[in-house]
């Protein structure tokens, strides 16, 4: 599912060059439950952007489901997230002022579903995690737990390869954070592959595997 | 994404910040309904001055005495009146009418006032398209011929006077002398001619011989002003030049003289009158203008605002698939749906602030179809305009920017 090998990421910051990345190797089966660790600094948020395909690595190959994603600009990339990608995000990221459903049909949209189809699909992602009952709420209308499973409804919902998930129980308390990993677990075993980034163990033990970063390199597998 | 979806969305997007959205369209509302109210209240003045003047006759022309040049004498005389109706000394003019005119005290019963009153040649009223009358007739040659004591009066002065009383045939005093009334003419409402609403008229022969006795340097009895109808409205021009050198030989004036009087025609004053309706349609254009392109820099500053505030918004739509076309079509529509709809409702609030203005100031405003369609157009003009650069901001943010955006 995702093959990464020797991949840097360097930035220029002033006159300063940063070596996030310094040679990433990484393979992630499909159906697997990957948790990412490393204390900050350690390149986490770049890797993630990279798996994520919101940045391009300066050296290195990346094989995402099958397409070489290393090289690819701005539409391609956005294309390749829109059908392969579902994020979800520690601040959830939802629209403001936007119904759950609208929320979930929005990468369907994107993708140019037509627009019964997609409400259908957003629908009957919202039923499955657990907001069946919520699909006209505004993110103003809904709590925090809530709010994190549309976005995972909205990940859900364009059938992506990979569910990428970055501290998506940072902004929760630890009852509803348990809530949304046992969700995660449940989608795993119906066989979703999840990348999960996280700083904590606690959170990293739902996984099946744990990743370790430390510096831009992968220190424990 | 398709069109459609892009309109849909931008559309969600305007309703779900209606307050941010009314906002941005006031700009553009306000700027389009000042367009469109002060050009039709430009125009409407303009096309009731143009037919004030023209309801005077085009090919109307008036002579007066000129003081400065006549050594305080009056200049004009019957005999002057009569000169200028042969055709052999003004073949161009085709009648002439004369008046003389002063304030006196007029009575009925009770009921007396100051006014003005005019004694005229049995034409004049026909020149001065004043013929119109809602009880009895104007005057006739032989009133003149007889130096009657009859007066026709203006409407209001009538209802002012008489009241309930049927007028005709009544005596009113004119400086004690009794006078009946003939003819009480239609209101009139006044213009740019001057009201006659007020006015007594009575014979010209009458008025010389009990009310206006001065003379010209010559010893005959003056007129005050008089009237000489042109032919057609394209001999005017020539009319005036035949008017000015019978009357300058009738007054005997050397080559070296200033004419004794003025000549004044309704072509000069529909020039003028154009020139300045002309600058006063340009000048409310102009303001209109300047109100419109700033509804425009108001609408791109709440659209940059917006892009700002809507950074981490942008940064999700990108990071779930949506490409930078989609991010610029939606911002662009977005700020085209709302300078259009601004544009619709200020043309309708324009018409209407036309409308009531037009009450208000008694003026006809007329609505030209031409101006709605500039507006419209500049509205559209507008959100695209202003709409281009905000939107094209939007859709180059990169995604993680965008997201890391607190």
């Amino acid at each position: 599912m995702i093959t990464m090998k020797n991949i840097t990421k360097s930035y220029e910051m002033g006159t300063q060059v940063v070596h996030a990345l310094k040679g990433v190797d990484l393979h992630i089966d499909k159906g697997e439950f990957v948790a990412i660790m490393g204390p900050s600094g350690s390149g986490k948020s770049t890797l993630m952007n990279v798996i994520g395909c919101l940045d391009v690595p300066t050296s290195g190959s990346y094989m995402l489901n099958g397409t070489d994603v290393s090289t690819l600009h701005d539409d391609d990339q956005a294309r390749i997230r829109n059908k392969e990608i579902g994020f979800v995000f520690q601040q959830f990221n939802l629209l403001p002022r936007t119904s759950a459903l609208k929320q979930v049909a929005l990468p369907l949209m994107y993708a140019g579903v037509s627009r019964s189809e997609r409400n259908q699909r957003a629908r009957q992602a919202l039923e499955k995690v657990g907001l069946g009952d919520r699909v006209d709420h505004r993110p103003d209308e809904l709590s925090g737990g809530q709010q994190q499973r549309v976005a995972i409804a909205r990940a859900l919902a364009g059938e992506p390869a990979i569910i990428l998930a970055d501290e998506p129980t940072g902004a929760l308390d630890t009852q509803t954070g348990n809530e949304i990993l046992t969700l995660f677990q449940e989608f795993n075993r119906q066989g979703i592959t999840i990348v999960m980034i996280t700083h904590d163990p606690e959170v990293a033990e739902k996984a099946q595997r744990t990743i370790w970063l430390r510096d831009g390199l992968v220190v424990e597998n | 994404m398709n069109l459609t979806e892009s309109f849909l969305t931008a559309l969600d997007s305007i309703n779900a910040n209606k307050l941010r959205s009314v906002l941005t369209m006031l700009g553009v509302i306000i700027g389009v309904a000042a367009v469109i109210a002060l050009l039709a209240i430009g125009n409407g003045f303009s096309a009731s001055i143009t037919e004030d003047i023209t309801s005077l006759g085009t090919n109307l022309i008036s002579i007066s005495t000129d003081r400065d040049n006549s050594n305080g004498y009056e200049a004009l005389s019957l005999d002057d009146v009569a000169a200028l109706a042969n055709p052999l000394n003004a073949p161009a003019v085709a009648e002439v009418a004369a008046s003389v005119q002063g304030n006196r005290l007029v009575t009925f019963g009770g009921q007396s006032t100051q006014t003005s009153v005019a004694g005229v040649t049995a034409n004049y009223l026909t020149i001065n398209n004043l013929d119109s009358f809602q009880l009895g007739d104007g005057l006739t040659q032989t009133d003149l011929d007889t130096k009657a004591r009859v007066a026709v009066l203006g409407a209001v002065i009538a209802s002012d006077l008489f009241g309930d009383t049927f007028p005709i045939g009544q005596s009113v005093k004119i400086n004690g002398v009794s006078y009946e009334v003939i003819g009480v003419m239609v209101e009139s409402g006044g213009g740019i001619g001057g009201n006659t609403d007020d006015n007594v008229y009575i014979p010209l022969t009458t008025a010389q011989a009990r009310l206006y006795t001065d003379r010209t340097r010559t010893g005959q009895k003056a007129v005050s002003s008089i009237s000489a109808q042109a032919a057609s409205s394209e001999s005017v021009e020539e009319a005036v030049t035949q008017i000015t050198e019978t009357l300058r030989r009738q007054h005997n004036l050397g080559v070296g003289d200033e004419d004794d009087f003025f000549i004044f025609d309704q072509s000069t004053l529909l020039e003028t009158a154009g020139t300045v309706t002309a600058a006063l349609t340009a000048f409310l254009g102009a303001i209109a203008g300047i109100s419109l392109v700033v509804g425009g820099i108001g609408i791109m500053n709440i659209m940059l605002v917006s892009v700002t505030e809507r950074t981490r918004e942008i940064g999700v739509r990108k990071a779930i698939g949506a490409l930078k076309r989609d991010i610029l079509a939606q911002f662009l529509l977005e700020s085209l749906v709302l300078s259009l709809l601004g544009g619709v409702i200020g043309i309708v609030l324009g018409w209407a602030v036309a409308v009531v203005a037009g009450n208000l100031l008694e003026v006809n405003t007329v609505i030209d179809p031409a101006t709605v369609a500039l507006s419209a157009g500049f509205a559209a003009a507008v959100g695209l305009i202003f709409g281009i650069y905000p939107a094209w901001r939007a859709a180059s943010l990169r995604p993680i920017e965008a997201l890391r955006y607190e």
